[in-house]
């Protein structure tokens, strides 16, 4: 039996270790309450004194008890030893503190916490600027917050979306009724609830309900749950997000509490969920009493040594001293005293405290402090004293001489503050009530209500009727049930509570400033007296001070500490706390892992993969591929031993030479029909289509309405009504929706109709001196003369006895044929095309191939020489803007605004490196003195570059301001390493100049 | 994540099903050579960028690949109504 095992409490033994120290709990403790059972005091170090800390509360509101779970690839950092299940072998770990917590060498730091005031980082670390990169460096390891695992994470993860007519987050006591309600009219319900039993205060209370034990009454409501078909019910489920339009996040933790990785399915589940009303029951926070070294080890909540005690029967000391503002809190004495463990005192910092439990604490012999304070705490590693003293009725001022008490637990209670996060993330802002002495919800901003605690209404039989309430309204509202509660009104045992004091900041001996630290943010070292000297540093908006001193900034986002440092801040700036207001509550609500926001979308699931027909041919020939949009196209084409270079050097060869091969049926390809597709295409490229006659291709661009390049490609006229448009590969959605966007918001009138048919094609390219006679051979009935079929012509006919279209256009600058197919029938013709160009040695190219190939002749790739900020004549492409068209197409006006016509614009221009074989970076800076002192000035950059096998030397396009007025200048481009690389600025055009090599 | 009524599906339909597509009911000008730099630049740059009531441009991407118009609230991201293109809001804020 461990130390503090309270003896009638049993269960399995569960073996775990922390810290490398083994030890037992049993079945049904957290972490947290196994590692009380067994006297483990300090249990992690602070964030920035590193002074030791134990556990404090029980729940998510936990500030201390930060571990790392497991070891390798499934360690999981920064989780809350109270909310951590305990299962066999578990091992654990506190996140900061080295070498062990409890000998802390950053402890140092602690000594000398006067030197670090609130923002002494920010003081003190940004001089000189250079190196705060080096001291952030050290802040960050010294601070601790856990390690991440470098394997790849080997659970998986998945989401469900789903609907739900209610959803109620919480299955405490209001959380509860309010399904029973729900779920009787017949709505389809989502319950969930963070921890793995449902009945949140419930579970750890002494109440009756019902004339049965609160727990007992729990386990029949959820049965009598369970039995709807239309409850669905989440334990160990986080709500941990309220987002637009009643869309809400549920974790659900399905394996954790089984082992650090899962042996049997899906670890967490992200549930997405659209609900049609929620009902919000998430409880609320006790609230801490600001006092001196509050911080130190075996100082709790009330509500937290009254959970351990009696559900997990932990009873975390001998000596209890209980502090409280508030009649709610002397239950704990009455628990505490019902261990056998003495209770030393109740301090109530209320003058005459007369609710009906303080007399019933009075009864059994306890003695209460009315009128006092507790001041401080003393101790080490854990509580050893509290000092007591007499307070002014206001709580601002000790007026009597200090009493000490021995004791080794200190339990203090504040008062509750409502869990008004989900309802903060919708964004209503809470209110501040002067009765309860806290923020409840703010007005609905959605289709939600709180009901019970989290509504700051704190009995329980309050609770049950505003749930019962609460969950028949949710289910009017969602189409079902009349709107009043059907069960009768539940029978409840409980004291009635006198009005508790609002007591943010106990006062000291000494003045704020020059008492021991009084801490309002365990987890980030945030003390009153920091606050206060914000203040007099001249922050006022309690934004900028939770910002300046980095309270509520945790991982348990401030749930503790956030209401009596907004009270201690409204103080010192003579405000009431509701004019101070309070920070905004954001998701998640608590820390949510990157692998269930993931889901399955990882790895090979990550992005879908398109593949063109002739895929696998490629993949069998060893080809490499590169991602271009979601297609995979090969890359090159390696034989055996070649490297990339020596592969893209014989394919493009290869080409120049005899007859290369290309997949192009990733080109996006929409047709267009109907009776205005050429007055509508006409509007949107730059050059006119209403002359171009059927059989006929054209080159065109399309500019944004600002005149920027923002996609090209080849049109070709099928018919009188009927339209072939080529588009990039990676923009073909783009431009289907920019065709959409024109046709129907602006021009309805005109008559088109797009249809994707990228996916409907195989696109085989043989490209090269031989592409006609290879074509001859597998085409009889196309005249493939020059003068029947001419560059920039298409025919319909059969090829390789399939219905196809060949295209006479070509982005290698040589004879090319560009055979479509119905997809289909891609791998038939491409094998055909293959056998038959045999005989001139037909080499398939990669995209890569196909870059260096188009780059020889200037062909510009959009989205790589242009970047959205670049217009037809900075491209130098002033040909292809009709000048005398009379509509005005889309981006023509911009292309007469001062900006597009000033000189000096980036222009591109070709770039030859005075050493032949130096290739150049992409993504390069020009600039044209190389001598200059650093920042230079930067001319322009490099957009492509490759060695060209063809001319024997390096080849790069690059904008460069003013480049076509710069032909012949030597430019320069620096490099990282220090080194430049010169070159001459040259036409665009490197290969075949006059263009003839295409007409043959 | 917003839910939108898609008025050409008549349906109801996830976010993720659409793009936005920005400010709603500004017309391309009839004869833009005829504008100055300034009118021109208002059409092309500016836009009214309401706080409350907006109404704007949605496109249907992966669904009946319609554009349409809702009227949005900016601060509670409210969708107030959605309407086919070429038809009027019912429900205009004081900006508009």
């Amino acid at each position: 039996m461990s130390q503090n095992r309270v003896a009638s409490h049993t269960g399995a033994a569960i073996d775990f270790t922390f810290n490398g120290k083994a030890y037992q709990g049993i079945a049904g403790d957290t972490l947290a309450s196994a590692l009380l059972a067994n006297g483990v005091d300090v249990v992690g170090r602070s964030f920035k004194y590193a002074r030791p800390r134990g556990i404090f509360g029980h729940g998510a509101e936990e500030p201390n008890a930060i571990v790392q779970l497991g070891s390798g690839a499934g360690t999981v950092p920064n989780l809350k030893a109270t909310q951590i299940e305990l299962y066999q072998g578990l091992q654990a770990s506190s996140v900061n503190g080295w070498p062990s917590v409890n000998f802390d060498l950053m402890g140092l730091i602690g000594a000398f916490g006067r030197l670090m005031p609130p923002g002494f980082y920010y003081k003190t670390f940004m001089y000189p600027k250079k190196l705060w990169m080096t001291y952030e460096h050290f802040i960050r390891k010294a601070a601790g917050l856990g390690a991440t695992p470098v394997e790849a994470d080997p659970d998986s993860y998945d989401k469900l979306n789903q609907h739900c007519d209610v959803l109620v987050a919480g299955a405490g006591p209001a959380g509860l009724v309010a399904a029973r309600e729900a779920a009787r009219t017949g709505a389809r319900v989502i319950i969930a609830d963070e921890q793995s039993q449902f009945g949140g205060s419930l579970l750890a209370s002494k109440q009756q309900v019902d004339g049965i034990a609160a727990p007992l009454w729990v386990a029949s409501l959820v049965a009598e749950l369970m039995a709807y078909s239309n409850v669905q019910m989440l334990p160990r489920s986080t709500v941990f997000g309220y987002y637009d339009h009643n869309f809400l996040t549920i974790l659900e933790r399905r394996t954790d509490h089984l082992g650090a990785v899962s042996t049997c399915g899906t670890r967490q589940r992200l549930h997405r969920v659209r609900a049609a009303q929620v009902v919000l029951a998430t409880g609320a926070f006790e609230r801490p009493l600001v006092f001196a070294h509050n911080d130190i080890p075996g100082v709790m909540l009330a509500s937290s040594v009254s959970t351990y005690v009696n559900r997990y029967g932990v009873a975390p000391g001998n000596k209890l001293v209980l502090f409280t503002t508030n009649d709610n809190a002397y239950q704990t004495a009455l628990d505490w005293q019902g261990t056998g463990r003495e209770v030393v005192a109740v301090i109530d910092s209320r003058r005459n405290p007369c609710g009906e439990i303080v007399a019933a604490v009075a009864a059994m012999g306890i003695e209460v402090i009315a009128g006092h304070g507790l001041i401080e705490a003393q101790g080490g590693k854990r509580v050893k004293r509290a000092l007591v003293a007499p307070i002014n009725e206001a709580g601002t001022q000790v007026t009597g001489a200090v009493r000490r008490l021995d004791c080794d637990l200190i339990a203090c209670s504040g008062g509750w503050s409502p869990a008004v996060h989900l309802s903060s993330h919708t964004g209503a802002k809470p209110q501040w009530d002067e009765n309860i002495v806290a923020f409840r919800p703010g007005n609905s901003k959605q289709q939600e209500r709180s009901a019970g605690a989290c509504r700051g209404t704190f009995d329980l039989q309050g609770c049950l009727s505003e749930g019962a309430s609460a969950g028949a309204d949710a289910a009017l509202l969602s189409g079902y049930g009349d709107g009043s509660p059907q069960f009768p009104q539940i029978a409840v045992e409980e004291y009635i509570e006198e009005p508790q004091q609002a007591l943010f900041l106990v006062p000291h001996t000494k003045p704020t400033s020059r008492a021991p630290s009084q801490f309002v943010d365990f987890q980030l070292d945030v003390s009153a007296s920091g606050i206060e000297l914000a203040v007099r540093e001249g922050f006022e908006s309690v934004e900028h001070i939770k910002r300046y001193t980095a309270l509520g900034f945790g991982t348990d986002q401030g749930k503790l500490g956030n209401i009596n440092g907004m009270a201690i801040l409204a103080n010192a700036l003579d405000q009431t706390i509701a004019e101070t207001g309070t920070t905004i509550f954001r998701p998640a609500y608590t820390p949510t892992t990157f692998g269930a926001i993931a889901g399955r979308d990882v790895n090979q699931l990550f992005d879908p993969e398109r593949y063109t027909a002739v895929h696998r041919w490629h993949v069998e020939q060893g080809a490499k591929f590169e991602d271009v949009g979601q297609w995979k196209r090969p890359w090159y084409f390696p034989q055996q031993g070649e490297t990339m270079q020596q592969a893209v050097d014989r394919e493009g060869l290869a080409v120049r030479n005899s007859l290369g091969i290309l997949d192009a049926s990733t080109l996006g390809k929409i047709d267009i029909q109907g009776p205005d597709v050429a007055e509508f295409i006409t509007r949107i490229y730059t050059n006119s289509y209403l002359k171009l006659a059927p059989g006929k291709c054209r080159y065109g661009v399309m500019l944004k309405e600002d005149g920027m390049i923002f996609d090209d490609g080849v049109c070709a006229c099928l018919g009188d009504n009927h339209y072939l448009m080529f588009t990039t590969t990676g923009g073909a959605a783009d431009v289907l929706a920019w065709l959409e966007l024109w046709q129907q918001t602006e021009w309805p009138e005109l008559q088109v109709y797009f249809t994707s048919v990228t996916d409907h094609w195989t696109t085989a390219t043989v490209s090269g001196p031989n592409a006609r006679r290879v074509m001859a051979k597998v085409c009889t009935d196309i005249d493939l003369s020059n003068e029947a079929f001419a560059f920039m012509d298409w025919r319909d006919g059969t090829v390789a006895g399939v219905k196809a279209r060949v295209f006479r256009i070509s982005f290698t600058g040589e004879l090319s044929y560009e055979v479509n197919v119905p997809a289909h029938y891609g791998r038939h013709i491409w094998e055909t095309l293959i056998a038959a160009g045999e005989e001139f040695n037909i080499t398939p190219y990669g995209t890569e191939t196909m870059h260096v190939l188009r780059a020889e002749k200037g062909f510009i790739i959009v989205g790589q020489d242009t970047d959205g900020s670049m217009t037809p004549a900075d491209m130098n492409m002033d040909w292809v803007v009709g000048k005398n068209k009379a509509f005005s197409f889309i981006g023509k006006r911009s292309l007469q605004r001062s900006d597009t016509v000033r000189a000096n614009r980036k222009q591109l221009v070709g770039l030859k490196t005075l050493n032949a074989k130096e290739v150049l970076p992409e993504g390069a800076q020009v600039v044209f003195d190389a001598e200059q002192k650093i920042p230079m000035a930067m001319q322009g950059h490099v957009t492509s570059s490759y060695f060209s096998a063809s001319l024997g030397h390096s080849i790069a396009l690059a904008v460069v301001k003013g480049g076509h007025d710069r032909l012949g200048q030597v430019v320069y481009c620096p490099l990282a390493d220090g080194r430049s690389i010169a070159a001459e600025i040259v036409s665009s055009v490197f290969y075949d100049p006059k263009g003839e090599r295409q007409h043959v | 994540m917003l839910l939108i009524y898609c008025p050409h599906c008549q349906e109801y339909r996830e976010e993720e099903e659409f793009s936005y597509g920005g400010e709603a009911h500004i017309m391309r000008p009839l004869a833009p050579d005829a504008l100055s730099d300034k009118d021109w630049g208002d059409y092309l740059f500016f836009r009214t960028n309401a706080r409350g009531i907006h109404h704007e441009m949605w496109y249907h991407a992966v669904g009946c690949r319609r554009y349409f118009n809702a009227t949005r609230d900016t601060v509670t991201y409210e969708i107030l109504e959605t309407y086919k293109t070429g038809t009027q809001p019912t429900i205009t804020g004081a900006n508009s």
